[in-house]
Formats: structure tokens, sequence, C-alpha cells
């Protein structure tokens, strides 16, 4: 099998080429021979890459050892749900991963892709051999052939590492993978309209699912990246502005402010530049993102096998990027706006902002990533900044952004009119003072969360409002019930409600971010029926019992469980065990360090986070971390919604969209006309 | 004003405070990331850069790790080949830490000489991947 996948792989090399160059030359100079050709061209290769990944898999299933990347990542005792997801556990697996993905990808849009929009084709075709070319010749040229042999059989692999076996780490990184790779096709359309000199709003029509794709796929995989971290990796939060982390965010920034910018182009034929700008840099990030965890060039948690791998993506990195802007620096000419900003109240002016704070956001997030390596080239001295200064940058930043997240949508295109401004404003920001003086009340006094949580209000004041006048409006046009109003206002205008679906996620999560500033940990050494206390932000007294150790083994682990009696003022609420675990081969010798398995108790209103931190030696005596993180779950729950808002608005089918737009548009006017 | 204009001012207010919260960032939280030898030679130039927050990286020089759990202490001594430092760091160490890994120690030189680690990062070559048998 793992003859039939070099094979494959070489295979894929040649097709991706021949793709590439026939989509090229076949669109340039419009033979239709061509053509076909690049596109079974993009078949082929999606057919040969999947072809190599079940030959991946069998060998891992097969627990062939001889396969050097087997014996890496595998082991006879691994679960079997593990032994899956080795494909894309190492750095070769999740080359193959990747260019398969994007190979389906890239067949999936020769597929779907409107009639109107086909012109694009050839070149999205071969843009997109392009890439998965690269990721081919990186298995074959890089020394990452994940079916390269051992000159000896071991007995067993080395087996997954521990902090792998969690199955948040199963779906988190194809999750961000998928939103990686995915952001290539709107790439390969916007080189497509570039190359094509089809620069009208066309393009961006034929991008948008594949653009909310990403963005739905980065947000997923973002939010598993924080479950995982917070449920295995113990150390109490979720985010620690890691580098590898950073770079994950980078691309979401830039994708969620074109999603914003976007519209202004459709509405109104302006930012095409911009536009084309922010698509081009969010690849080019994710690309970077792969460098950045593939190269070791920054010290991280995620430092993953340093290889020379890392230096093909830079070189990538250059040779795409310089190629790409080259293009549209000959085509700016053509990119000039259909009309100009009227009024710096009107929901161009709001969009604008909110995209210049995302790309500031995301400007300031890269900067500090890669201060590090900057300060070396200047100063010599290589000077690290750490998650204070992101903090101290970004809550203002995110604070801003929350604000234009209530102000945009209240706003109308072109101008807003002073009493019409009063009506839009009036509820929301009646909400958000409420429940800025129900916490001045209550006694909280740290700014950044009071502001955080009362801005929450004000823009899920303005969804509801848009949600209250839609619903009404259809109750009264079309005597609709309550429900099947709400109902049909959503489906018939799902990108727009989808948005403020997400944008209710978005608030959902900015509460949980604020609980974070009140988080409280204590450390003790227990011997049984020794207790600590830990007074939690709501003013109650959690009391942890150490009861007793106990080991004993698991199918491939050695385990040690501390348990503790919790209770909150003196009544008993639960017992929590928390481990260490050594993980073993099939012989039942140690492999890879001990790792910790968090106890968490977690309700709406507060996590019980219990770390074990060690045992001394041939006692019973027990070292703890405990930590009270309020509002956890919030993330969880905001994570979801925005996952939801997105779906609700990539759901395919339902009429043509103009007509349901225009009968929305009037729908809304006409309540406007009847309550002005 | 043109709404242009106004524009023009916000965009320049938002730009310029992404800047001035960067360069105050910087300012207040970087850090030193040096080698074992490069603090040597900085504190025999500067002799004030005692006590003093910065990391260093650096590996675990084998068999100096003295745990003792009950206090939750843990001593060690760091290299890079050159130049040796002791670290005594109260917490708890991740569980990557031994003695034969590649480490970031987050603390203050003291002029006893001892780095006083408020925390310590360890950092395998290879986080992912098993260690290499024996």
């Amino acid at each position: 099998m793992t003859l039939l996948g070099g094979l494959a792989l070489w295979v894929a090399c040649l097709l991706g080429l021949w793709g590439a160059l026939t989509g090229l030359l076949g669109a340039s100079r419009g033979r239709a021979d061509l053509i076909a050709s690049s596109r079974h061209a993009v078949f082929a290769l999606c057919g040969t890459l999947l072809a190599a990944v079940v030959a991946l898999e069998v060998a891992l299933f097969r627990h062939d050892f001889n396969v050097e990347y087997v014996a890496a990542y595998t082991s006879r005792n691994l679960p079997t749900f593990y032994t899956w997801s080795a494909l894309y556990a190492g750095q070769k697996g999740s080359l193959l991963f990747w260019a398969t993905v994007l190979s389906l990808f890239a067949a999936i849009a020769q597929v779907v892709t409107a009639p109107r929009h086909r012109v694009y084709l050839p070149y999205v075709g071969a843009i997109t051999c392009l890439v998965v070319t690269f990721f081919v010749s990186v298995m074959l040229f890089g020394g990452a052939n994940p079916f390269e042999r051992l000159a000896y059989t071991p007995l067993d692999g080395r087996g997954l590492n521990p902090q792998l076996q969690n199955p948040g780490m199963v779906f988190h990184p194809p999750m961000l993978y998928l939103g990686y790779i995915s952001i290539t096709i709107p790439f390969a359309f916007a080189m497509a309209a570039l190359l094509s000199r089809r620069l009208d709003v066309d393009w961006l029509v034929a991008i948008r699912k594949w653009t909310l794709l990403s963005w739905l796929f980065l947000s997923v995989g973002i939010c598993l990246g924080m479950w995982w971290a917070y449920v295995e990796l113990g150390w109490g939060g979720y985010w620690a502005w890691d580098p590898v982390e950073n770079a994950s965010f980078l691309p979401w920034l830039t994708m969620t402010a074109f999603l914003h910018s976007v519209m202004i182009q459709e509405k109104r034929g302006m930012l095409k530049k911009w536009n084309l700008l922010l698509i081009i840099g969010s690849w080019l990030l994710s690309i970077f993102g792969t460098f950045l965890t593939r190269s070791g060039v920054i010290a991280s948690v995620h430092s993953f096998t340093q290889s020379n791998v890392g230096y093909f993506f830079l070189g990538f990195l250059a040779i795409a990027g310089t190629l790409s802007f080259w293009v549209y620096a000959r085509r700016l000419p053509a990119l000039t706006a259909e009309s100009t900003l009227e009024s710096i109240v009107s929901r161009e002016a709001s969009f604008l902002f909110n995209n210049l704070l995302l790309v500031g956001i995301a400007f300031s997030i890269l900067f500090g990533t890669l201060y590090p390596i900057l300060s070396e080239l200047v100063t010599g001295t290589k000077v690290t900044i750490g998650p204070p200064a992101f903090n101290l940058v970004n809550i203002p930043l995110g604070l801003a952004l929350l604000l234009l997240t209530g102000i945009g949508p209240l706003i109308a295109w072109r101008r807003s009119s002073l009493p019409n401004l009063r009506r839009q404003f009036a509820a929301p920001i009646t909400s958000g003072v409420m429940v800025l003086l129900v916490l001045l009340i209550a006694g909280m006094r740290d700014p950044y969360p009071i502001v955080a949580i009362s801005l929450g209000a004000f823009v899920l004041g303005t969804v509801v409002q848009e949600f209250v006048r839609g619903v009404s409006a259809r109750h009264r046009q079309y005597s609709e019930g309550w429900w099947l109003a709400f109902g049909r206002l959503i489906a018939r205008n799902r990108r727009r409600y989808g948005g403020y679906i997400v944008h209710v996620g978005i608030v959902v999560l900015f509460v949980a971010f604020a609980g974070m500033a009140f988080k409280t940990e204590t450390q003790a050494t227990l011997r049984p029926g020794e207790s600590a206390t830990l007074k939690s932000p709501y003013g109650w007294t959690y009391t942890f019992t150490h009861l007793g150790i106990s080991q004993y083994d698991a199918l491939n682990r050695q385990v040690t469980a501390a348990t503790v009696e919790v209770s909150r003022e003196g009544r008993r609420i639960g017992v929590l065990t928390t481990e260490k675990r050594q993980h073993v081969d099939s012989r039942g010798q140690a492999t890879f360090q001990p790792s910790t398995e968090v106890g968490i108790k977690s309700d709406l209103r507060e996590d019980l986070y219990i770390v074990l931190a060690g045992v001394v030696n041939g006692t019973e005596q027990a070292v703890y971390r405990f930590t009270i993180n309020p509002l956890v779950w919030w993330v969880w729950y905001g994570g979801l919604i925005v996952a939801l808002g997105g779906l609700v608005v990539m759901w395919p089918g339902g009429g043509a969209p103009a007509v349901r737009r225009a009968q929305a548009g009037y729908a809304v006017k006409l309540v406007a006309n009847d309550a002005g | 004003m043109k709404a242009g204009a106004k524009f023009v001012l916000g965009a320049a207010v938002i730009v310029g405070s992404v800047s001035y919260l960067m360069a105050t960032g910087i300012k207040q939280t970087g850090q030193y990331f040096l080698t074992p030898s490069e603090l040597s030679q900085k504190i025999a130039t500067d002799p004030t850069f005692y006590d003093v927050g910065m990391k260093v990286g650096a590996h675990v020089v084998p068999g100096s790790v003295t745990r003792d759990v009950a206090s939750q202490t843990l001593q060690f001594r760091i290299t890079d080949g050159s130049a040796t430092y002791p670290v005594v760091y109260h917490g708890l160490p991740p569980d990557t830490f031994n003695d034969s890994v590649e480490v970031v120690v987050e603390g203050r030189l003291q002029p006893d000489g001892v780095i006083r680690a408020t925390d310590v990062l360890a950092k395998c070559g290879s986080r992912y991947e098993a260690v290499p048998k024996a």
C-alpha cells in the first residue's frame, strides 16, 4: 500500500503541474480543449490524493510499523479513534491531509460553481492545482514523505502523544486546516478575476459561500482549540496569545473584515481594491500560519517538529505573495470605486471603521507575534512580549469593535437622518445603560468587564429590535403567526438575520472573556481529610477536601487519581477527580512524560478547575491547584451560537435571492414609512 | 467637512490608538529573551541588570533537578554549554519538564547569582512526538 501511496504522490505532482499549465494556457488563449483537460486534471488530482490517504490509513490500521510515520504516531494499544486521526497527528500526514482536502475543494468548486461564473473556472483550477502541487512537492522533496519506510521494523510504534489523545484534538486540527485550506478557493477566484479582467461584482458572488465556509471552519476550529487547551493543558485558561493561536486568529480577523466589507462592494461598488487585498492577505496569512507552526522560528508551546519544511513555506510565501501583488498592482487602474462615501453617519462608514479595527487588531497581533524576531534583527537582542501586552492592546480595540457591532445595523446605507437615528438608537442604548446601572449597583467596579457587559447589552438590544421589527412587519403585512413570521424572517433573509445570530454569539463570547477577569486560584498540599478553601467571585466559599489517592492501570496508561470532595458554603455539591497519567506501550514501558487530567465541574456561572500537581513520594499527600473560572461555559455556548449563525447564513436553497431580498427590503421600508 | 475627510480623521484616530497601545504594551511588558552566555555578558557590562524581568532559554543540566513536592519547590541548573545558572522555582512545573529538556525560564537574576523563576516552560524540540527511546 505504501508503494501505491508513494506512487500516487508522484502522479499527483505531475497532474497538478499539467492542470496548472493547461488551465492557464487554455484560459488565456481561449482553447476549449486545454480548458477541458485542466478540469479533468483537477478531478484526477483529487482521486489520486484520496487514494494516497486511503493507503496511509490502511498502513495505520494494519500497524505497519515499517512505515516511519505509522511507527512514530501510533502503537498497538492506541484506541481506534486516535489511530484514525493519526492521519493528521504528524507533519507529514497533515501535509497529505492538506493537499487532499484542497484538491477535494478544488474539484467541488469545479462542479458547484454556477454556470454564469464558469468563466473563472480555468484560472481557479490552475491556481488550486499550483497550490496542491506545492504541498505535494514539500512531501516529495522536503523530506516529508509519509510513506517513507524504515530500514527495520519496530515491534511497536511510539504511540500518540497523550495530550493529543483527547476528542477535542481529533476535531480541532482538521477544522482549522479546513478553514485554512478553504481560503484558497476564494483566493483562486480573486486571482481568476484579476487575470481574466472580469472585476465586476460577479466573482464576489461566486465566492460568497466559500468565504463563509472558511470563516465558519476557522471559528469552530479556534473554539475547539480553546476547549482542548482548557480541558487538556491544565493551566486554567483557554487563550494564551501563543504564536500558533495567533496564527489561526489572524486569517479569522481578515476574513471577518471581508465578510462585512464585501457588502459595501455589492451594494455601492466601493472598496474593490480593499476587498481583493483582504482575500489575498487572508490566504497569505493562512500559509504564514503554517510556516509559523512548522518552522519553529518562534518559541511556542506548539513547537511541532522543527524541520526545513518551514523554509519551503517561507519560500512559497515569498513567491506567491510577490506574484499575487504584482498581478494585483497591474489591475489597479481597473479597480476604481463607483461611488463615494456620502456621510460619516452611514452603514458604509461603520463598516469601514469595523474593517479598520479588525485589520488593526490583526496587524498588532502579527507585529506582537513577530516582535522577538524583529527586535533581534534591529537591536541584536531578542525581546519577547507576553499576554499582558496583547491584552493591553486588544481589549480596548475589541470593545470598540463590540460598540460598532451594535451601531452598524442601526444606521442606514448612504446617510441617516437625525429623527431616524433617534428612533433606531433609543431602545438599544436604554438596554445598555440599564445593564450598566445594574452592574454598578451590584458593586462591580472593574472598568473593562463593566464596559464589555454593558456594550454586550447594547448589541443585544440592537439585534432584538431588528428581530422584533422584522417579525411584526411580517405579522402585519402577511398576517402570519408570530413564530411563522419569525421563522420566515430568518429563512428569507438568511444573510442578514444569520449575521445577527452571529453577533449574539460574539456578545456571549465577550461576556465570557469579561468573566475571566474574576478568575481566582490557590495551591495547597493536603493530607487525606485536610481541606483548602477558595472564595468565588460570587461571594461563595468553596471547600475542597482531599479524600485520597488511588493508582490503577488502564488501556494504555498507568493512572494516579486524586479525589476531592467539594462543598459550597458548607453544603456538599459533589466529588471531583484529577489524574496524572503515565502512558505506556504494549510492553508496559513508559512513553512520553506524564500528563495531567484536569477535574472540571461546570455550570453557567463558574467552573471549578482542579489540577493534581503531584503526590509526595510514598504518601497519600497530594499537591493541588484549585481554580475558579467564571463564565467559561459561555465561551463554548458563544462559539456554538456563532457557528449556528454561520450555518444559517450558509444554508443553501430557497427561491431567487434577488427576489427575496427585494421583498424583505420592501417590508422593512413599509414599516419605516408607517412609523415615520 | 466632507464625509471622506471625517473618515480619514476617524481612521487616523484608530491607527494612532493601535500604534500607541502597541508601543505601550511593548514598553511595559517586553522582556529580554537571552541565553545564559548572553546573560553573563550583560551582567559583566551592566551590573544594574540584576532583578530585571527576563526570559532565559537553555537546556536543563541533566541530574541537577531536585524537587520538593510538599513545598512545591523546584531547583535546577540551566546551561547553554558555556554559562550555567542555578534556578529556583516555586510552583507547578509543566508535565513535560524533566532534566533533559530545553526550558524557557521567566524570572529575575538575583545578586547571589540565582535566577528566581516566576514561570518555567518546557520546550521539547518536538513536543508532539514521543521521547526517543534510550
